[in-house]
């Protein structure tokens, strides 16, 4: 027996070990494992959450939020305008002036620790909710956004009492009123990103989820105001572009977070120019995904499947442009595409999905015209045989080999489970290769060298590399860009700067 | 042969005679060039100006530099980047440290030029020294300040991580009007210090200071390129210092609230990195700290998979 083991794993002269064809079709396939809706509970309207209380919108208008899988509506939520927005940034700041920068620290914190708390306790029904909202995997919002946001909160609440352990030999001040602008991606986590740091630093906050998927906001809204958090510390007001240009440009804001498009960050960047407004910008990606060939080629290819398909490719850090040394390239391409063949994509309830539902139809539309560029351009195209609900917004997994390095599908952020393969030979010639993008934000490298991995780390403009693993996150870990995928870090002890002045 | 050795000693016997021979010696004067890619160049416009100090007298005919010097000017310092940042940290102290010792040796020749921009003396001889304590505080922070801003970050999945200061790449300067020299290595000293390379462009009313200065980095083996002293008018200028797609920050040293608009506006162009120093009193200790050299660092996150057998729980 053990002979017959030993005899398995020495690999065959010729490599035809590594050309075993998997077969996809056969009468297996997995049962429905839907995730019951439940358990969450979805109000017919959202009003705006200012001042501590739920209020109508001067505007008078709401607007419909919809499951982009099944393209029902779920509910409606109240659109804030100018004048909406104006109240919400009064009520920041005085209870900035009056309550929340004179409370004690320690007592700050465990406002920010109860907020924690009631997240973890309500778990299922925002992971329920995010998916329902934003398209995405139960799998993901119940195993990473939901459990990682109500951590962002633990961890900064901690801060909130030591701050004069962070920055050596000065003191810290709060800016002020934080207006906070977020991203359809990661709805709750990135509430959760922008929030607590603010929170923990002594500032106030108005906070506009975006307008495809304001539904976990409110819901942290609820919880907030569950948490008997002093009225007026965190204001959530939904909208689109208009309201969160508003925001950008009210005059008592004191700082500006911002996650989303480079566009719009080069937008609000000008916009603030003549103000004394402080900025944090997390922006778009193109991240390089290097594979050496020594690496671990099986973990490799898990790697890159998960750094470009997690949350159908909607990440702005997605490992988007794939890098693969030529003498391991056939190989690579070979099981890439088996295991894309063997992604389940549909039902973003269903506890087996892999890949759910593109987040909207305008999203949607921007995934397919880099497709059709991507063919134009003479990039070979693969995608994934699997059917799609006939409902919804869905897109196959889908790759290209032959890409060029100026082909656009290599240059811009398509954001969508789209992924362009290119070959190199040599270190400095892939490093010149994942460097020359105007993005930075994150890069990933695979090999079993150690002394290659630290080279390769150190040379990629890059502000998050992950070696021999991808889209990895934690609340003590920074993140956030170089170049144009913007300034400021988000998470850990860094993430501090974004909101103090050093005194 | 012999008539040689006559005639040489007839020459040593004229020179001894110098009083005699004239009474006043012609100065030799200096020319005030740019410092580009480790070279002393004119500028490409083949133009100048020619400042004067409060008594209206001509200090010199000083470069005004144009556009294209200033992209010469970015393409060498892009091209010094890799290479000085790569240096080992305590290289770079080093040569922070021989810099500090270039200055102290030409020390009487800034007080000069600092007089002849209008400095009373103890004022020059202050800000001169207090210009090489400061090269010699960032010398030190060389390789300690990655150590003060890093971080070993306890995730919760099985990962090593841990966060490091990195240079943001090439910066562009505009120094400080009022103080010739004290401003302009205050503020180029965190962003070399640091690994970036820069191009500044010095005081336009007192830019003395600053072209002998590229002559102390010249001999201080710091790399041609990552220093990149220019002179002309910050109005003409400024524009072009944030509007370069290969400069990835800029500083700006005054407090002109329209300037200060317009480079926030274009530097979203390519998203530079932007620092104010206007408020900054050079003469003290506000004046020095590590949080300059922050300014012009990345904060760079590395992950790394750590193997967790079985999750083995012994204690060993």
């Amino acid at each position: 027996m053990a002979k017959a083991i030993a005899k398995k794993h020495v690999p065959k002269k010729s490599g035809k070990s590594n050309t075993i064809k998997l077969k996809f079709d056969t009468s297996w396939s997995y049962a429905p494992a839907p995730e019951s809706k439940s358990a969450a509970t979805i109000n017919k309207q959202y009003d705006l959450y200012i001042n501590g209380e739920w209020q109508k919108p001067q505007s008078k208008k709401y607007f419909d939020t919809i499951n982009p899988a099944t393209e029902e509506k779920l509910s409606e939520v109240a659109e804030a305008n100018a004048a909406d927005v104006d109240k919400a940034v009064k009520a920041a700041r005085n209870a900035y002036e009056k309550v929340w920068k004179k409370m004690q620290a320690k007592e700050r914190a465990k406002y920010i620790f109860r907020i924690a708390r009631i997240m973890q306790e309500k778990a299922r029904e925002l992971a329920i909710i995010e998916t329902l909202d934003g398209g995405k995997p139960i799998k993901e919002s119940r195993d990473f956004d939901i459990p990682t946001a109500a951590n962002h909160f633990f961890y900064y609440a901690g801060w909130a009492d030591k701050l004069e352990y962070a920055f050596p030999n000065r003191k810290t001040e709060p800016l002020g009123v934080a207006g906070q602008i977020i991203p359809w991606n990661f709805p709750l986590l990135m509430a959760a990103w922008k929030i607590a740091p603010a929170l923990a630093t002594g500032n106030t906050v108005v906070l506009k989820p975006a307008e495809t998927t304001p539904l976990t906001a409110m819901k942290l809204a609820e919880i907030i105001q569950e948490a008997d958090l002093p009225p007026g510390v965190v204001n959530i007001i939904a909208g689109a572009g208009t309201t969160g240009a508003a925001i950008v440009n009210h005059p008592d804001v004191n700082k500006i977070a911002f996650t989303g498009s480079t566009d719009v960050g080069k937008i609000i960047q000008r916009a603030i120019a003549g103000t004394n407004k402080k900025a944090t910008l997390e922006l778009g990606g193109k991240a390089a995904n290097i594979i050496f060939e020594d690496a671990p080629i099986d973990q490799a290819v898990e790697g890159v499947i998960n750094g470009i398909f997690f949350n159908q490719g909607h990440v702005c850090c997605a490992g988007s442009r794939l890098y693969v040394q030529e003498s391991v390239a056939k190989e690579v391409i070979r099981k890439l595409k088996d295991r894309l063949e063997s992604l389940i994509v549909g039902d973003p309830l269903d506890k087996n999905t892999d890949i759910g539902a593109i987040n909207s139809r305008s999203q949607l539309d921007i995934i397919h015209k880099y497709i059709s560029i991507g063919k134009k351009e003479g990039a070979e195209m693969y995608e994934s045989s699997c059917r799609l609900p006939g409902k919804g917004f869905f897109c196959r997994p889908t790759l290209f080999t032959n890409v060029a390095q100026s082909n656009r599908i290599a240059q811009e952020e398509i954001f969508g489970p789209v992924l362009a393969i290119l070959t190199f030979r040599t270190d400095d010639e892939v490093i010149e290769k994942a460097n020359n993008s105007p993005y930075g934000l994150s890069a990933g490298v695979w090999t079993d060298k150690g002394s290659k991995i630290f080279n390769m780390t150190k040379r990629m403009r890059a502000g998050v590399v992950w070696a021999n693993t991808f889209n990895k996150f934690d609340p003590t870990s920074p993140f956030g860009g170089y170049k144009e995928s913007g300034f400021g870090r988000e998470g850990g002890l860094h993430g501090l700067s974004a909101y103090v002045n050093l005194i | 042969m012999e008539k040689a050795i006559k005639k040489s000693s007839l020459s040593i016997s004229e020179n001894g005679l110098e009083k005699k021979s004239s009474a006043k010696r012609l100065e030799v004067l200096k020319t005030y060039k740019i410092y580009i890619g480790g070279q002393f160049p004119r500028t490409e416009s083949g133009r100048y100006y020619i400042p004067t100090n409060a008594a209206g007298k001509k200090l010199a005919n000083v470069c005004l530099s144009s556009r294209k010097d200033f992209r010469d000017a970015v393409v060498a310092a892009r091209a010094a980047f890799g290479g000085w940042s790569g240096r080992a940290a305590f290289n770079r102290s080093q040569i922070l440290y021989r810099m500090a010792e270039m200055l102290e040796g030409r020390k009487s020749q800034f007080i000069d030029e600092l007089v002849q921009q209008d400095s009373p003396k103890a004022k020059a001889e202050k800000e001169v020294n207090l210009s090489i304590d400061r090269l010699i505080y960032y010398a030190g922070w060389c390789d300690k300040f990655q150590q003060l801003f890093s971080a070993v970050n306890p995730v919760a999945s099985s990962h090593f991580n841990f966060s490091v200061p990195e240079p943001t790449g090439v910066v562009s300067v505009i120094a400080p009007q009022a103080d010739g020299l004290l401003g302009l290595v205050s503020v180029i000293a965190p962003v070399i210090a640091g690994g970036n390379t820069c191009i500044i462009l010095a005081s336009e009313t007192k830019p003395l200071c600053a072209v002998t200065f590229a002559e102390v980095l010249n001999s201080s083996d710091l790399p041609g390129g990552v220093v990149n002293i220019l002179t002309g008018k910050p109005s003409e200028l400024a524009s072009w210092f944030v509007d370069h797609m290969d400069v990835n920050a800029t500083i700006y040293c005054e407090n002109n609230s329209e300037i200060k608009k317009m480079i926030r506006e274009k530097s979203a162009m390519n998203l530079k990195r932007i620092t104010f120093y206007d408020k900054v009193n050079w003469y003290t200790f506000e004046g020095q700290s590590p949080y300059f050299i922050m300014d012009t660092q990345e904060i760079k996150t590395t992950w790394h998979p750590v193997e967790n057998i079985a999750g083995a729980g012994g204690g060993y």
